[in-house]
């Protein structure tokens, strides 16, 4: 995440605007981000909103979890249940699908998307 | 002239409508379309398309299932019994002639005449023309009221006589026989009778201390049971009032149906110059060809050294044999294993191997218990080292392994007593014995599968259900006698891989849903973190979120969305996610009743919010296309008309959809509406393994459609019948009959008991149906434990439904008061007043619908 190229990081919303190992979706210009706060790990991820296989803005509110011997943090689609890796933003299973990620920081309960 | 023009339009008919055929393929004409017949042809179409099959049948109808037809009167159709579709047939190009006999075959130009004038050449010839009951030539047998049982047609002529007759005879006490005897018992003859003249029961299967068990099983059963009697004559004016014997007693009867064995059909045969039995049958060879050998006879008109096969799998055999030969594959016939297990009016029956060999030529080993009514003998060499047949009554569990033990010559364990009596105290050791048999030994005769393939469809395709065993090498699709062995071979199989068969939720809870449920309740967990600290590992998933907080629900029935990111997306907004990510509304409109003021709110909400509404199955109304910002707005309004949750989104009770009953229909008994809604406030809300619909009906006509649901009540005279586990969907199932004519407190009592048991025990997203179906013991045992209490567990599960129903409250209206709650109700949270702008929608009749993906 660390690159030369510049990272623009935008104010997505505040801490307690995403719910407890949930999601919500923010706005920034045209694009939708969806943004997960994984609670439970104490992290946070951010990835594109639109579920690729059937062109829906749903990642958001679709149910995180892991997967896996080493965790791998994923996120579910409401629709049909495609998992995407939270890291890589791979589907899981189906390696044709995938969805864009986004570096997340948070300082003084604000969180900030990096939009290269 | 006029003549010969008239018969070439004929001709050139007959030519249009079969201008399928395929001149350059060798045609193969097969007379008969039952069970063998149709066999056949799956059996060559499975081994080449180089033929041309033509199929002509005597019955209107295509082959079907004769071995089940007492269950025509039981619960299925003509349409259930089918063994393919009429589409089957035109799929794999065969000539299907229906209702058409064939009259004459002329050997020698090799052509057949049909009854409805079609002439045909043929390469060759199967004749599967079965057989037909044996009527035996005493006086009066022609009399109205006396039956043959053979086809669907004899048995809709007894139903349609047996509605007012009292007491019916079946004379015959053979394997048939008893079958006739449990389709008069289920059409509902107060006193049936079978008369038999051998000195005992099922005379070619089973011996007379068998035979004497199995009498008094049935005499329980309410069937009279008359030996050594010989029939002299049928008594009555036009219609049979009574049979007399003899001996010259007399018994009064209103029906008689005939089955007092089989004749093979050989009169074609016969016609045609082929050489047949003595006592009937067409002669065969080891290939099954006839002394014509282009003509071919297979199944019960077939006789092959002396003997004709009574049973639908060596009529399989021989099918399969046909189709060898005529594609120059090497298969023969050496007579057939006739070990048959059946249950004959609810009780085992099974015979296997030489079930009659006595001492000195053997050794025997016999169980009888008259308090259970089990009766058990197997036959051993006098060395004990093999076993050669056997015969079970009352309890024929050990059938299979025993067939396969005759069959594949296994030695003998050195107590045999074993195999009929268990293991009595020792450990178990199930499955074992099945992984000992070789690969080659046969598992399901009908379709002749074996251990090898059944193992190796494990092994190497990864199949673990019978469903999935079925489609793969159709094991277990023809009597269905060897499904309990191929389930213990699939689950032998898994386990000898290391595999454990065990349902768990997921990845992160080694538990099935039952155990967790009871480990949560103990334990007082009351979130979702706690349980999967516990029990669980790793983080979790969209599969075990939405299992534990459908448990903490129905165990604590705390507001669902306290817990928002647990729930599947539906519970998360308490609405349905529809394409294009709107969402759908369904308020509760219990039993259907609405007010039209009730009416005019829901048309104006939908006015307002852009809504396409369409009226439910379940008798309610659905808004589609509401945007996820506006749910709160819609159900503020719906809410202060007085409307409530319907709980369309969650694994929860949906409906109870009712008749409109005696407050209006001049049919109705009972106030069914009124029930409808008292049964669906009861249990709105609750939260179970899958979603629960209810019906309720106001008398037999049953227009409320309560034996499709989970629950249906149907109103009798005398009160309420429930029925339980019914099911609509990909795969319907009728609801059973739980309780009868029981007034509604009970009734409300027996559901409390029933849902509770169900929500407690059932896997994840299993209805009812399913959940039943895999309940060991079935629906007996379910009555047991819902009405007579056998598990002393009836008060608790009152008890905790009670909470249930105590602690209801309205999810919307929970979360439309809850600042916080609210807040989520937002596509952006950034941007909590826009919508999103790629939830499009295109007009469709005056309405809308979404755009499609």
């Amino acid at each position: 995440m660390e690159t030369a190229i510049a990272t623009e990081w935008i104010l997505a919303c505040y801490v307690d605007d995403v719910p407890e190992n949930g999601g919500s979706c923010i706005k920034h210009g045209d694009e939708q981000i969806a943004i997960f706060n994984f609670t439970r790990r104490g992290e946070w991820y951010a990835t594109q909103n639109l579920c690729p296989h059937k062109q829906q803005m749903a990642i958001s509110r679709g149910m995180i979890g892991s997967t896996g011997d080493a965790c791998e943090p994923k996120v579910a689609c409401p629709f049909h249940k495609k998992a995407f890796s939270l890291l890589t933003g791979e589907c899981i299973g189906e390696e044709e699908l995938a969805i864009k990620t986004y570096p997340v920081k948070v300082a003084d309960g604000k969180v900030f998307v990096g939009i290269a | 002239m006029h003549l010969r023009s008239q018969l070439n339009v004929f001709k050139l008919k007959i030519a249009l409508t079969f201008k399928k055929i395929d001149m350059s393929k060798p045609t193969i004409i097969v007379v008969g379309n039952g069970m063998v017949g149709y066999k056949f042809c799956e059996k060559l179409l499975a081994r080449s398309s180089q033929f041309q099959i033509i199929v002509f049948g005597e019955e209107p109808r295509h082959a079907y299932d004769r071995v089940h037809l007492s269950e025509y009167f039981a619960d299925k159709t003509a349409d259930d019994l089918s063994l393919s579709t009429l589409s089957w047939y035109a799929e794999n190009n065969i000539q299907l002639h229906l209702d058409d006999p064939i009259q004459e075959i002329n050997k020698t130009e090799k052509t057949i005449h049909s009854l409805k004038g079609v002439k045909l050449h043929y390469d060759y010839l199967v004749l599967a023309t079965g057989s037909s009951a044996f009527v035996p030539d005493i006086p009066g047998i022609e009399k109205d009221g006396v039956f043959v049982y053979r086809t669907i047609e004899d048995l809709e002529l007894i139903k349609a006589c047996a509605v007012n007759a009292r007491s019916g005879a079946v004379m015959g006490g053979g394997l048939l026989g008893l079958e006739a005897a449990k389709a008069l018992m289920d059409l509902g003859i107060a006193e049936p009778h079978v008369i038999e003249f051998a000195p005992r029961l099922m005379p070619r299967q089973i011996d007379s201390a068998g035979s004497n068990m199995l009498q008094l099983k049935l005499k329980q059963l309410g069937l009279h049971i008359h030996l050594n009697k010989s029939t002299a004559a049928i008594v009555g004016d036009k219609k049979i009032e009574a049979l007399r014997f003899n001996d010259d007693s007399l018994l009064v009867v209103d029906m008689l149906v005939i089955s007092a064995g089989i004749r093979p059909r050989d009169e074609l045969a016969k016609l045609t110059g082929l050489h047949v039995g003595t006592r009937g049958g067409i002669i065969v060879n080891e290939k099954m060809q006839t002394s014509d050998e282009h003509i071919y006879a297979i199944g019960e008109c077939a006789l092959y050294e002396g003997m004709i096969y009574g049973l639908v799998a060596p009529g399989y055999e021989m099918a399969d044999i046909v189709a060898a030969h005529l594609t120059q594959a090497d298969k023969s016939f050496y007579g057939y294993d006739m070990s048959t297990k059946l249950k004959l009016i609810g009780v085992d029956v099974a015979s296997f191997g030489d079930a009659f060999i006595t001492e000195p030529d053997c050794r025997t080993i016999l169980f009888e218990d008259t308090h259970k009514g089990i009766y058990k003998r197997i036959n051993i060499t006098n060395d004990g080292k093999n076993l050669l047949g056997g015969i079970l009554i009352g309890d024929a569990d050990a059938y299979n392994m025993l067939l396969q033990t005759v069959n594949n010559k296994m030695i003998l364990p050195p107590d045999p007593e074993d195999l009929i009596l268990g293991l009595r105290g020792a450990e178990a050791n199930a499955g074992a014995g099945i992984m000992s048999l070789p690969d080659d030994a046969l598992i399901c005769s009908c379709e002749a599968v074996s251990k090898a393939s059944i193992c190796s469809a494990v092994n190497e395709q990864g199949i673990t259900s019978i469903d999935g065993m079925k489609k793969c090498n159709k094991a277990g699709t023809g009597c269905g006698g060897c499904i309990p062995l191929v389930k213990d071979l699939i689950a032998g199989t898994l386990k000898a891989n290391g595999q454990y068969v065990k349902n768990t939720i997921c990845e992160h809870f080694d538990y099935s849903r039952q155990e967790l449920f009871d480990m949560v309740k103990i334990n007082g967990l009351k979130n979702y973190d706690l349980v999967l600290d516990h029990y669980g590992k790793g983080d979790g998933c969209e599969v075990c979120k939405p299992v534990v907080a459908s448990i903490l629900s129905s165990l604590w029935n705390d507001v669902i969305v306290k817990q928002e990111a647990i729930q599947d997306s539906n519970d998360r907004f308490l609405a349905n996610i529809q394409k294009g990510g709107t969402y759908s509304v369904v308020p509760r409109i219990p039993g259907g009743e609405i007010t039209p003021d009730k009416l005019i709110v829901i048309g104006q909400v939908a006015k307002r919010y852009g809504l396409y509404t369409k009226i439910t199955g379940g008798q309610r109304i659905d808004l589609f296309g509401a945007h996820l910002s506006d749910l709160p707005l819609i159900w503020e309004e719906l809410i202060d008309a007085g409307f409530e949750s319907g709980h369309a989104y969650g694994k929860a009770l949906r409906t109870v959809k009712s008749c409109v009953g005696s407050t209006w229909c001049r049919f109705g008994l009972h106030d069914s509406v009124t029930f409808a809604i008292e049964i669906e406030d009861r249990y709105k809300g609750i939260r179970a393994p899958h979603k629960l619909k209810g019906g309720v009906s106001g008398c037999v006509r049953e227009c409320a459609e309560a034996q499709s649901k989970d629950f249906g009540i149907i109103a009798t005279e005398k009160g309420w019948n429930l029925y339980v586990c019914g099911n609509g969907g990909s795969k319907p199932q009728h609801a059973q009959l739980l309780a009868t004519d029981i007034d509604k407190e009970t009734l409300v009592k027996y559901l409390d008991r029933f849902l509770m048991f169900y929500i407690k025990t059932a896997d994840q997203l299993t209805r009812t149906a399913t959940w039943l179906n895999k309940l060991d013991g079935g629906m007996s045992y379910l009555k047991n434990v819902i009405i007579n209490d056998s598990l002393g567990l009836a008060a608790q599960l009152e008890e905790e439904m009670q909470s249930l129903v105590d602690t209801y409250h309205c999810e919307w209206k929970e979360a439309i008061n809850d600042p916080a709650m609210r807040k989520r109700f937002a596509h952006f949270i950034n941007a909590p007043d826009e919508k999103d702008p790629h939830a499009l929608f295109e007009p469709m009749r005056q309405q809308v619908k979404a755009r499609e993906w």
